[in-house]
């Protein structure tokens, strides 16, 4: 339980459209979640009659159902493949064109920002935790001014998580169910409406604009309950939130085989995880040489370009390349970014293939080294 | 300096990968400007032994005047470059390969089988001649196929890419079929090329651009059967359409027993 609870207020279910109003009137385009393609996907909407009213999820490693259920909750979900990352991370982006004319002269030009101001709805406590990650990457390590342009105008409103999926273990790398940062106005799901709290100027002065009424004890005491109850229902957890060595000093463990032989090396993994920012560059160019475009695209550890060094591969087969996945993303992130680079939302072990379970290979790979709780 | 010259030659196939380049639209035309076009029957340049700089060959080496052909456009070429399926790994008609039944095939098939001259396998053009460069797909992709023209035309060797299906329909946010839909999808052993297609659409990939590098097809296998399949149609999902590329041709007959076409 929150020490000091935040000043919370209340949104009457049936007024929540005036959320997606005011955010329209300001300017903002709105991307929220709807049920598309069998599956929760955040898409543009302006209604919030798309929201994914009644629907929930079933989670297991390597599989992923919604169901119907009677309900008139619109986040009673764990996250799909994706939330909001592919809108300010893309997946695939023109970083500059060059151009030759018919003298042979050479001009670069760079893109020309167009995006309105993005607005997200449904935020979840790990996806605002990855944000703050990709923001060390994309504005601190190496500014990347595309990155910086859409990050800037980012308007989130936050959605505490009181759905985990079986696949979920936010609690054990602390950075959920509810969302403590990175929001500028934040929801907790009610049956009859949304207590509303806000932590920036932008979202206090949105809020002011919204229908809200006094929270009751009831409503604060049920949604704080609901929060609470998600730590009891997520099963895994991580050996530690800190491996930093653990991993490092086990490079010929036996079980790196044991999951290559297990691992497609598909690299699904990689792209649904909010935090990894791997990608490679790439010319288009048109026929005839005029015209060409340098992309910037999503990779994975998992493809073979990643490894390739001028004249060799260093990460030829799984097993290398499923280590360099572990150990960077739970290791050496530590050194490079202060801390683990798993938020604990559960994508990679929902959305591979296989099924494998992150969380069982650090544990087959670490235990041993870590001292049991109750005995420290 | 004289413009570079092309030809287009066809050998066991559907035309399907010349289309490639007639579906080109405006690019067609602009290539028509960049190269001298000497052969190319579907868009009407007819000059079979041309010498050229780049000899494009679609289709498999299945009877035996092909034999002697593909030799020719081997001396006849500077760089020889296999677009497609039946070129790059036998294609469709390679499945004869699989339980040596030509003859019998031929005759339950055709109602003339005296007039059908096939070799009793179907190859890729590789297992010939020295191949420079190979295009994946049935049917190659357009915009696959021009950007090696244009990488060639640069004097550079065009980018192999052999990452998974599964990379693209990520990037296109597509939503991944066998987790959320249950269905034998080949994406993870496959490589891309084709832009995830038959996944955005919500349908399986069924391997038509051959084996992506570092393919997993054990555990690839042991997932489909995971899903239902049952071994004939494992078996089918490596050897449909790329059967002599070696990672599907090993793992396809992993599966496979002669006879399951009775079955």
């Amino acid at each position: 339980m929150t020490a000091t609870m935040p000043e919370q207020r209340f949104l009457p279910r049936e007024s929540l459209q005036t959320l997606f109003d005011v955010l329209a009137e300001r300017g903002y385009r709105t991307i929220g979640p709807v049920v598309l393609d069998k599956a929760i996907q955040y898409v543009e909407l302006s209604d919030a009659s798309a929201l994914p009213t009644g629907w929930t999820d079933d989670q297991q490693p390597g599989h992923y159902r919604l169901t119907q259920v009677e309900s008139p909750r619109c986040f009673a979900w764990a996250n799909g493949p994706q939330a909001f990352k592919p809108y300010l991370n893309r997946s695939r982006e023109v970083l500059w064109e060059s151009r030759r004319d018919s003298e042979g002269n050479l001009e670069f030009v760079l893109p020309t920002p167009t995006d309105k101001p993005l607005a997200v709805i449904g935020a979840r406590a790990c996806d605002l935790a990855a944000l703050a990650l990709q923001d060390r990457h994309f504005l601190d390590q190496a500014r990347d001014p595309g990155y910086a342009a859409r990050r800037a105008s980012l308007f989130s409103v936050a959605v505490h998580c009181t759905h985990p999926a079986t696949t979920c273990f936010c609690v054990s790398t602390g950075d959920g169910p509810r969302a403590t940062s990175g929001f500028d106005i934040a929801l907790s799901e009610l049956d009859d409406g949304y207590l509303v709290e806000t932590s920036s100027d932008t979202g206090r002065a949105l809020a002011a604009a919204l229908p809200l009424q006094p929270a009751d004890d009831e409503h604060n005491r049920a949604a704080a309950a609901e929060i609470d109850a998600v730590a009891q229902r997520q099963c895994r957890q991580l050996p530690s939130d800190d491996l930093r060595q653990t991993l490092f000093s086990r490079l010929d463990h036996p079980r790196w085989e044991d999951v290559a032989a297990r691992c497609l090396s598909c690299g699904n993994c990689t792209s649904v995880c909010p935090t990894c920012f791997c990608h490679s560059e790439r010319d288009q160019v048109e026929l005839g040489g005029a015209r060409s475009q340098h992309l910037r695209e999503w990779d994975s550890c998992f493809s073979e370009g990643h490894g390739h060094l001028h004249g060799f591969q260093v990460r030829p087969e799984t097993r290398h390349r499923y280590r360099q996945w572990l150990t960077h993303k739970l290791d050496s992130w530590h050194d490079q970014y202060g801390r683990s680079g798993c938020v604990g939302c559960g994508r990679c072990i929902t959305w591979c293939p296989v099924g494998i379970d992150l969380t069982a290979e650090a544990h087959a790979i670490c235990d041993d080294a870590i001292e049991p709780e109750d005995s420290a | 300096m004289a413009k570079p010259s092309i030809a287009v030659h066809k050998f066991s196939s559907c035309d399907g990968c010349q289309l490639a380049f007639l579906n080109a639209g405006p690019d067609l035309l602009k290539l028509a400007e960049l190269v001298d076009i000497r052969h190319f029957l579907e868009a009407g340049m007819a000059d079979e032994d041309a010498k050229v700089d780049i000899a494009f060959v679609e289709g498999s080496i299945s009877t035996r005047d092909e034999l002697t052909r593909i030799q020719q456009v081997r001396a006849n070429s500077r760089i020889v470059v296999t677009i497609g399926a039946c070129a790059t790994a036998g294609g469709l008609q390679a499945l004869r390969n699989l339980d040596g039944r030509h003859e019998e095939w031929k005759h339950a098939i055709y109602a003339q089988p005296d007039f059908i001259q096939t070799l009793d396998r179907a190859e890729p053009v590789a297992a010939h001649i020295e191949v420079d460069f190979e295009l994946w797909g049935c049917p190659v992709d357009a915009a696959q196929l021009l950007a090696a023209v244009q990488q060639l035309l640069f004097g550079v060797s065009p980018l192999d890419v052999r990452d998974k299906v599964c990379a693209e329909c990520k990037r296109q946010q597509t939503i991944c079929v066998i987790v959320a839909d249950g269905q034998p999808c080949m994406g993870p052993v496959t490589r891309t090329g084709c832009g995830a297609l038959c996944p955005r659409f919500g349908r399986d990939c069924y391997a038509c651009y051959g084996p992506s590098e570092n393919p997993n097809t054990a555990a690839m296998g042991q997932a489909l059967a995971g899903l239902g399949l049952p071994p004939a149609d494992i078996a089918r999902r490596f050897l449909f359409i790329n059967s002599q590329a070696p990672a599907f041709h090993r793992a396809g007959l992993a599966h496979y027993r002669a006879g399951f076409a009775d079955e």
